[in-house]
C-alpha cells in the first residue's frame, strides 16, 4: 500500500478546509441555537432561580446559556465556521478563477466524444467560410465565440454565465461581511433608550447593558406626543413625537415626525418611536358658574389641589376617568363651606356641560379638558456597521441567486478536414441543471445544423 | 360573495385534488390525473381571488382599517396554502410527475381546514409595529421559501417510502410505489425545491432583518423567532454543502429535508405558539 504521509500543518489544512467541518458547524449551530430559545436570554437572577432552581442555575451562569449568543463557546463555533469558509474559498478559489483567466478555447477528442451534449454534422463547404456563418449564427443564437485555430482545425468556443461560478464565493463573503458590519457596531456603536416628557429637552441616553449616560452632543426635544386610536376602540392606530433638534444652538429638525417604523437620524444616531406612558399628574380645565351672580370663571387645578372659590368657598377635584360608562370623560368634585365642611361630592361630565346647572346649590361647574402630559419612549441606536451589513446581505441575495439559478454554459464547435469534406463536431456543458440545458442544446443543434446544411 | 365563503370552496377544491391524486396512485388513470391538476389549478385561481377580495374588504371596513392579507395568524396560514400549491405547480410542470401532489397536497389541504376552522377569521386593524411595506416583502418571500422545503419535504417522505424497496431490488416495483418517480429523480426534485427555497428563505430572513431595524433600530436581536428562522438557514445550508460530499445524497439528503421542513413549521408556528419573543402578535387570533 502506498500511504502518502502528510505533514501536520498539512494534515490542519486539510481538517480547516474540509465539508465533514462545514456540515458539522452548521449542523452545531443549529442544535445550539435552540438552547437560547428555550431558556430566556438575559434574565434577572431571581428570575431563572424561581423557575430552574439555584443549583441548575449556577450551571447555566457557568455554561453561559443565560448569555449563550455571546459567549465564548457560540461566539467560537461561529469563528470556525468563519474559519472554515476562509480556507475552502481559499483551496477552491484558483480553479475558478482559471476558467476565467484560460478559457478552455480549444475542446480535446474526449469532450467531442463522451459529452452528454454532442452532435456532428459533414458538409462540402470549406472550412473556412462555415466557420464564419457559424460565428454569426452562435452570436444570435447563444453569444458571441471565439476563433481558434489549432493544428489546421478551426475551433469556436462560446460560453455564458460564468459569473454563477462565483455564485458560491460571493456568499461565502458576504458572510464575512456581514460579520464584520456587526462586530463594527458592536464595538463603535450603541443601543440605548430614552424617556422624554413633552416639552422637555435631553441631551444624553441611558445604553441597554451599563450605568454611565451617553452624551449624545445635542439636545432632542419633544414638543408633542399623540396617541391616535382606531375609531370606537381603545387599539392604538399610531402614536407619533414631534422632535426638535438642536445642535450648538441651530435647529437642526424642527417639530420632525417619528411613528413606529419611521425614525429620525441626526449624526449616526436614530430615534425610535418605540414606547409612551403618563408622566406627572395632569391639569383640568373647569368653568365655575357662581349661581347667584352669574359670574363665570375658569381654573385648571391639577387632581387634589384646592382652589378657592368667591365669598369663601373652596372646590378640589378628586378623582378622575377618561370613559365614566357611556358617557365619556368624567370628574368628581366636592365643595368646602367657609366654614370647612366637606359637602357631598357630585359628578361632571365632559359631555354635557349644562349637566350640573341643575343640581343646584351656589356653584355649577363643568368640565371642559384633561390633559395629561405623556412622556416618549425613544429606542436610540448607533450603528455604523449598518451599512456593512446591508452590503453584505445584497451580496448574499446576489450571489446566492447567481449560485442556485444560474449556470456556466459552454458550446465547443471543432471544423476539420476529411477528404475534402468539412466535419462539424460540436460539444456543451452546463456546470449545473443539465436537464434544463439540454433543451437549450437541442434548440442549438437545429439551428447549427441548419446552418451547416445550408436552410437558414 | 364574501372571501370566506371562498375560502371554503378553495378547502373543498384541494380535498378534492388530494382525493384524485390519492385515487390516481391506486388506479394508474392518466385522466384522474388531469382531473386532480384540473382541480389545483381551479383552486390556486380562486384562491388568488378570495385573497384579493380579503383584502378589498379590509379596505370596505370603518376607521383606515385596510391592508395586505398577512397580518395575523388566520391570514399567514390561508397565504402559506397558496405558495405551497404556486410552487408544487411549478415543479409540477417542469417534472409532469403527478403522484407527487398526493404528498405535497396534503399540506396545503391540512392547512386550509385548520386555518377555516379554529382560527379567529377577522380582519383585524394593524398595530403600529406591523404597518411597513417591509411586513409584505418579508411575508412573500418567507413562505414561498417555506412552501419549496414542503413540497422537498413532502418528495423525500416518498423518497423514503421507495427506497427500501428499490433497494432490495426484488425485479420492478409493482403497486403503489411503481407509480412513484424513481428514486433518482426524488432525490433531485428534493435538492431543487430547496435550492428555490433556500435564496428565498435568505431574502425572508435578511428583509426581516432589514425591517427590525426600522422598526426598532437592531436588526438582529436573537429572539425566538430570528433564531429559528436561522436555524432553519443552518440546517438547509448543510443540506446543500452536503450534496457535495458523497454519502449524503439519497436517504440522508431526504431526512435532513424532512428534519429541515419540521425546523420550518417549528419556526412558523411553534415559536408563536410554544415560546414567546417579538413575533408573539402573529400568534393571536387563536
Amino acid at each position: 500500500m502506498n500511504v502518502k504521509k502528510t505533514s501536520s500543518p498539512d494534515r490542519l489544512w486539510d481538517f480547516f478546509c474540509s465539508l465533514k467541518l462545514t456540515i458539522f458547524t452548521l449542523l452545531m449551530l443549529a442544535v445550539t441555537s435552540i438552547i437560547g430559545t428555550v431558556i430566556q436570554q438575559d434574565g434577572a437572577a431571581e428570575e431563572y432561580i424561581k423557575e430552574y432552581g439555584r443549583s441548575n442555575y449556577e450551571l447555566f451562569q457557568k455554561m453561559h446559556l443565560t448569555d449563550m449568543y455571546h459567549s465564548w463557546w457560540f461566539v467560537g463555533l461561529l469563528g470556525l465556521f468563519c474559519v472554515n469558509l476562509i480556507c475552502c474559498s481559499i483551496k477552491n478559489f484558483p480553479r475558478v478563477w482559471k476558467f476565467v483567466s484560460q478559457p478552455m478555447l480549444v475542446a480535446g477528442d474526449g469532450t467531442y466524444k463522451n459529452s452528454a451534449n454532442k452532435a456532428e454534422f459533414i458538409t462540402k463547404e470549406p472550412a473556412d467560410e462555415l466557420a464564419q456563418r457559424l460565428t454569426d449564427t452562435l452570436k444570435s443564437a447563444f453569444t458571441r465565440p471565439t476563433l481558434t485555430e489549432v493544428d489546421g482545425h478551426l475551433n469556436l468556443f462560446a460560453q455564458k454565465g460564468i459569473y454563477s461560478r462565483f455564485g458560491a464565493y460571493m456568499t461565502h463573503l458576504s458572510i464575512l461581511i456581514i460579520m464584520l458590519g456587526a462586530i463594527i457596531g458592536t464595538v463603535w456603536g450603541y443601543k440605548a433608550y430614552v424617556n422624554i416628557v413633552e416639552g422637555t429637552s435631553i441631551t444624553q441616553v441611558w445604553p441597554r447593558n451599563g450605568n454611565q449616560p451617553i452624551q449624545l452632543g445635542y439636545s432632542v426635544r419633544c414638543d408633542k406626543f399623540e396617541v391616535e386610536y382606531y375609531p370606537g376602540t381603545m387599539r392604538p392606530k399610531e402614536f407619533r413625537s414631534l422632535l426638535t433638534i438642536v445642535d450648538n444652538g441651530k435647529v437642526i429638525y424642527d417639530k420632525a415626525k417619528i411613528i413606529v417604523n419611521e425614525p429620525l437620524s441626526y449624526k449616526g444616531i436614530t430615534f425610535y418611536q418605540s414606547s409612551y406612558g403618563p408622566a406627572g399628574t395632569g391639569t383640568f380645565e373647569i368653568e365655575v358658574t357662581d349661581n347667584k351672580s352669574g359670574d363665570k370663571l375658569t381654573v385648571n387645578p391639577a387632581q387634589g389641589q384646592r382652589v378657592p372659590l368667591p365669598n369663601g368657598f373652596f372646590f378640589s377635584v378628586d378623582d378622575f376617568t377618561a370613559s365614566y360608562e357611556s358617557y365619556g370623560a368624567a370628574a368628581k368634585l366636592h365643595v368646602d363651606t367657609p366654614e370647612g365642611k366637606h359637602r357631598t361630592p357630585f359628578i361632571i361630565l365632559q359631555k354635557f356641560p349644562q349637566f350640573d346647572a341643575r343640581r343646584g346649590g351656589d356653584f355649577s361647574f363643568a368640565l371642559k379638558s384633561y390633559h395629561q402630559p405623556q412622556y416618549t419612549g425613544l429606542q436610540v441606536a448607533k450603528d455604523p456597521g449598518v451599512w456593512i451589513v446591508w452590503f453584505g446581505c445584497f451580496l448574499m441575495v446576489f450571489g446566492s441567486m447567481s449560485a442556485f439559478f444560474f449556470s456556466h454554459r459552454r458550446v465547443w464547435i471543432r471544423l476539420s478536414h476529411e477528404q475534402g469534406k468539412t466535419r462539424v463536431q460540436m460539444a456543451a456543458n452546463a456546470h449545473r441543471n443539465q436537464a434544463a440545458f439540454s433543451l437549450t442544446f437541442e434548440e442549438l443543434k437545429k439551428q447549427i445544423e441548419n446552418t451547416v446544411t445550408n436552410k437558414a | 360573495m364574501e372571501s370566506g365563503q371562498l375560502f371554503n370552496f378553495v378547502t373543498l377544491g384541494y380535498f378534492i385534488a388530494m382525493v384524485l391524486f390519492i385515487t390516481y396512485l391506486a388506479t394508474r388513470n392518466s385522466k384522474v390525473a388531469f382531473l386532480a391538476h384540473l382541480f389545483c389549478v381551479a383552486g390556486v385561481a380562486v384562491h388568488t381571488l378570495a385573497i384579493g377580495m380579503r383584502w378589498y374588504e379590509s379596505y370596505q371596513m370603518p376607521g383606515g382599517v385596510g391592508h395586505a392579507p398577512l397580518s395575523n395568524l388566520y391570514e399567514s396560514v390561508v397565504f402559506f396554502a397558496w405558495t405551497i400549491l404556486v410552487i408544487y405547480l411549478l415543479i409540477d410542470f417542469k417534472y409532469k410527475q403527478p403522484s407527487i401532489g398526493a404528498f405535497v397536497l396534503p399540506f396545503a389541504f391540512l392547512g386550509m381546514t385548520w386555518a377555516q376552522l379554529t382560527l379567529n377569521t377577522s380582519i383585524e386593524p394593524l398595530v403600529p409595529a406591523l404597518q411597513s411595506n417591509w411586513l409584505t416583502y418579508h411575508v412573500l418571500t418567507c413562505f414561498l421559501g417555506y412552501a419549496a422545503f414542503a413540497v422537498a419535504c413532502g418528495v423525500s417522505i416518498m423518497y423514503l417510502i421507495k427506497v427500501g424497496k428499490e433497494e432490495k431490488g426484488d425485479g420492478p416495483i409493482g403497486g403503489i410505489l411503481g407509480i412513484f418517480p424513481s428514486i433518482r429523480v426524488l432525490d433531485d426534485i428534493n435538492y431543487r425545491a430547496i435550492m428555490i427555497g433556500f435564496p428565498l428563505l435568505t431574502l425572508g430572513i435578511i428583509t426581516g432583518a432589514a425591517w427590525a431595524n426600522y422598526a426598532w433600530g437592531t436588526y438582529w436581536s436573537w429572539d425566538p423567532k430570528e433564531t429559528w428562522s436561522l436555524i432553519v438557514w443552518f440546517i438547509y445550508a448543510a443540506f446543500l454543502h452536503a450534496r457535495f460530499t458523497r454519502g449524503w445524497v439519497g436517504r440522508r439528503a431526504a431526512w435532513l429535508s424532512v428534519i429541515g421542513f419540521a425546523a420550518t413549521i417549528f419556526c412558523y408556528l411553534g415559536v408563536n405558539l410554544v415560546l414567546s419573543g417579538l413575533h408573539s402578535y402573529g400568534g393571536g387570533g387563536m
